[in-house]
This record gives C-alpha cells, structure tokens and sequence, in this order.
C-alpha cells in the first residue's frame, strides 16, 4: 500500500467521525443560523435605511443595516458587542452592568423555584398517599396552568404590593406558580414508579407508610425529581422576568427588556434576551451536574 | 379463591387442603395459570382468599404478616438499585428496628450463607442473576423467620446456575432448618429439593397429587440419575399429564 493511499484514508476516517460525532453538525447547525440571522437582518433593516437615505445601494445597503444604531433586527456581531459592553466593560455594581440585572433576576428565580419545588413535592407527596386528591385537587392543578401568566403577574404584583411586599417575592411567588407544576406532575409519577414486587416486599416486612415513603417512593422518584428540576428552574427564570414586566420595575433582565422597548434599544434587548437564554442554560446544566452527582451516589451504573 | 375478572369471577383455587409441617421443604408444582403462586400469595397474605381457612404457625396469614413471621423470595431478585448487597440485606432489619450492630451482624451472617462474601458493597447492576437472587434470599432470612416462601426463584436463571443454586439452596436448608414452601415449574428441581411434591393443575387451580420424597439427606446432583430420583419424577410427570390432559 502506497503511503498515498493511506494518508488518503486516514482523511476519510477523519472527515467520517467529523460527520458521525457531534462536532459537524453542531457546527453546522450554528452556521446556518448565523446565516439565516444575517440575511433577515438586510431583509428587516434595509428598508428603514434606503428610506431614510434613498441614494445607498448594494454592498453599503447590506453594510449600514448590520450596523444601523436602532435597527428592526440587530446583526449578531452587535448583539455580541452590546453583551461585552454591559457584561465584561461594566463594573458588576453599575445599573448599566447586565451582571447586575441577572443577578436581581436569578435571585428571584431561585428563591421561586425553591418555594415551588417544596410545594411541587408536597403536592405530590399528598396526592399518592391520598387516592381522592388525584381525581379532586390534579384538575385544579391543570386549570392553574391554563391561565395565561401574563393576566394573572400584575393581579399577584398588584395585590402584593398593596400588602407592602415589594421587590423579590412577588417576583418569585410568580415564578412558584410555575415551577410547582413540572415538579408535581414528575413526583406523582416519580412516588409511583416502584414496581408491584418492590412494593409487595415492603408490604412482607410489615412495613409502615412512611418506612414504605423513605425507603422505596422517594429514592426510587429521584430521577423524575431531577428531569422536572430541569423544566421547573427554566421556567422559574421566564416568571422571573414576566413578573418584572407589568410593574415597570427599576432593575432585572425583565426591566431592561421593558427599557429598551420604550426607548427602541432593539440591540438592548436582545442582549437582554441572551443573557436570559444563556442563564437558563447555566442553571439546567447546574441541575444536570447535581443529578448526576446525586445518582452517581446512589449507585446508579455510570 | 376467586378472582372477580372482567368477565365474570374465576376460580382460581378451590378445594386445596395443605398442611406443611415444621422443617419441611414443600414444592408446589404445576403448569402455569394452576394457581401456586396465588396459593404462595395466600399464605403471604398478599392476596385474600374469598373462601377458606389458613393458618400460618397457628396464625392467620395477616397476624403472621403483621408478625413477621415469614420471608418471601420473588421470582425476580427485587433488590433495590440504590442500596448495595448488604444495605439490601440489612433493608427488613432496618423496617422492623434492629439496632444497629445487630444489623451489622446479621447482615454478614447472612451474606456469608449464601456465599457473597467480598460482594458488600457492589450494587445490583454488578452483580450475575443468580448473585442478585442468592441476595435476595439472604435478605428474606436477614430477620431469621420460621418460615420461607419462595416463587419460582430460580425461573429466570440458566440450568448451570440454576443447577449451583438449587445445590446451595439445600444446604442452606440443611443449616437454617426453616420450613420451605417453594413454588417451581421445574420437575428435576421440585424432586430434587423437596420432602414433598404437590401437584397442581389448573382452571381450577387444584391439588391433584401429593408426593413424598425421601432422597437422602446428603445429595449431590448425580443423584438426578438414579433409579429412585427417576421415579418420583416420572410420577410427578404422570400428574402433570393428567391434570392436564383435557388441553393438549
């Protein structure tokens, strides 16, 4: 065989793994949306440009309308600099550090995920070990999740404000209101996955309810606990920033969506809503990394 | 024993009368749908009998539930992923408030009955079936009761394995003289491991023989080869035939 031949193959070998693993795709995948994203920056924004100065053409149109000050649609290299500007440049105490309004927006939606994560699993706990509750109190849980939440933030901002409390828990109540629901809906089916036999087994030793709870129901929903984590703390941020919309509030990534509304800071905003976007993620990698921890411990094959 | 299916009740069991006596190994065989694990289930009051009396050591099988007076071996091993051997085996001493070095104890004890010495603290997953299931009984003994129960433990296991366990098993036996009600659709085994065979047959579930096995105390497999092993097997087929015969 001809070195020739060889190298040729081992770049065959190399381009078929490119394509097999996730590298190629995911690379693929960015390129098509930069793609995309950049052609419907001149779609949106060429217009405005051209009428407010008709004489620019061509390769200038293209050029002025992925650099216009407040265009329809800001190209990514903006957005990319507005989040420099704000994240890394800005002094994290500085109103004008987008550090600053994650933080505001994080700490709500935490303390809303943990306040919907206990009741979630309360509500849980309550319906498997209370047949009637699944028939009776399940369809409230349902409806709760029918209204749209963006009726009902300003009514709890409202009437929480009108009770003095202000700031954080409003936010975060919004957020539980949520976030219980994921976690409710996986307990139920987390609290009932032991099979019959290894619930026969507990009924053999005589034992009670809550040995029955701690010893079979709770580990054995520990992997629903931590796919609904997933979905809860995602949605605890959106309620977050939702609850920070209809009071005009001063600070969060929901406030500066609302700033920069008003004022066509469309780059501001879509800074804000990848900032927001990349914090979800964080926060569902965060969840990840815990479940794996957790299940690691508990024995589960790597 | 009736079972109210969605056709109308059907009779799982009727007309079985058993009386197992202390230290015995009983064998309850027979073709599936004959009604031995529900009987088994019976005894362990996991199930009610609509009709009919038990007794379970002069008890009910509830009041010998509640006392814990038996343990029970699953078709499948059942252990709990989470825990290792031996927190598996120390899971019923846990239950019902053992201290804690009497846990440590018995669990070693136990692991070292069934020959998992060196396996403590594997997981489940990392153990063979037949390790898993040799676990399992060192759990259902874990809390040393009078009486064992077992359904079909070894079902799911190759005939080398199960050829290994069933050796073990009627050591085990030998050493812990616990009364044994074992449920089986193997013959070799039922002969091999019982002093008694029932026979069962099914729709309705009903005893059609009993037999007595007096192999020696001290048997190897090769004993699977003799003239009296044979026999007994051959008349444990016979019953099976004829309980059977109206559906081949």
């Amino acid at each position: 065989m001809t070195s020739e031949a060889a190298i040729a193959r081992e770049a065959r070998h190399s381009l078929a793994r490119f394509w097999h693993g996730s590298t190629g795709p995911v690379l693929i995948i960015i390129a098509a949306i930069l793609l995309i994203w950049y052609a419907a920056a001149v779609w949106l924004n060429a217009p405005m440009i051209r009428s407010a100065a008709p004489e620019i053409a061509g390769a200038d149109l293209i050029r002025a309308s992925w650099q216009a000050d407040r265009p329809l649609l800001p190209a990514p290299h903006q957005v990319l600099a507005e989040l420099w500007r704000t994240v890394i440049e800005t002094t994290i105490t500085s109103k004008r550090s987008l550090v600053y309004h994650s933080w505001i927006t994080v700490s709500s939606a935490l303390v809303g995920f943990a306040i919907g994560a206990l009741l979630g699993i309360l509500l849980a706990v309550a319906i498997v070990h209370v047949r009637s509750l699944e028939k009776s109190l399940l369809p409230w849980i349902i409806a709760s999740q029918t209204v749209p939440i963006l009726a009902v933030a300003p009514i709890i901002i409202v009437a929480l404000g009108s009770l003095g409390l202000v700031g954080l828990l409003p936010k975060s109540i919004i957020s539980a209101y949520l976030c219980f629901f994921p976690v409710t809906i996986g307990m139920v089916k987390g609290l009932t996955s032991p099979d019959p036999m290894q619930l026969d087994l507990m009924r053999t030793y005589n034992a009670g309810h809550w040995q029955t709870f701690w010893k079979l129901r709770w580990p054995s929903s520990v992997p629903f606990l931590f796919a609904s984590f997933k979905v809860a703390i995602a949605i605890a941020l959106v309620g977050a920033i939702v609850g920070e919309l209809p009071t005009g509030a001063q600070a969060g990534l929901g406030a500066r969506l609302l700033a920069g509304s008003y004022y066509g800071q469309t780059i501001q905003i879509w800074a804000a809503l990848f900032a927001a976007a990349a914090l979800a993620a964080l926060m569902v990698a965060l969840v990840g990394v815990s479940e794996r921890f957790t299940l690691r411990r508990m024995g589960a094959q790597p | 024993m009736t079972f109210e299916a969605a056709d109308g009740p059907v009779f799982a069991l009727s007309n079985v009368s058993l009386r197992v006596a202390e230290g015995e190994f009983v064998s309850l065989i027979g073709p599936s749908g004959c009604g031995k694990t529900t009987l088994l289930r019976i005894i362990a009051d996991l199930e009610k009998p609509s009709a009919g009396t038990i007794t379970v050591n002069g008890l009910t099988p509830e009041e010998a539930r509640l006392k814990r007076q038996y343990g029970y071996v699953f078709q499948a091993p059942a252990l709990y992923p989470w825990r290792t051997v031996e927190r598996n085996i120390r899971l019923p001493l846990e239950i019902m408030g053992f201290s804690r070095d009497e846990r440590k104890v018995r669990a070693a004890r136990n692991i070292e009955l069934v020959n998992l010495k060196g396996f403590e603290k594997k997981y489940p997953w990392q153990l063979s079936g037949g390790m898993q299931q040799r676990a399992s009984i060192a759990r259902a003994l874990s809390f040393d009761p009078k009486l064992l129960l077992m359904d079909e433990p070894f079902g799911a296991l190759d005939e080398i394995v199960r050829d290994g366990l069933n050796l073990q098993l009627l050591k085990l036996w030998h050493e812990t003289k616990k009364t044994v009600v074992f449920v089986t659709h193997s013959i070799p085994e039922a002969v091999f491991l019982s002093t008694r065979i029932i026979v069962m047959s099914p729709r309705p579930g009903r005893i059609i023989d009993v037999i007595d096995c007096d192999l020696p105390g001290s048997r190897s497999l090769d004993i699977r080869e003799t003239p009296e092993f044979l026999s007994i097997a051959h008349r444990v087929r016979q019953g099976l035939r004829a309980g059977h015969s109206y559906d081949i």
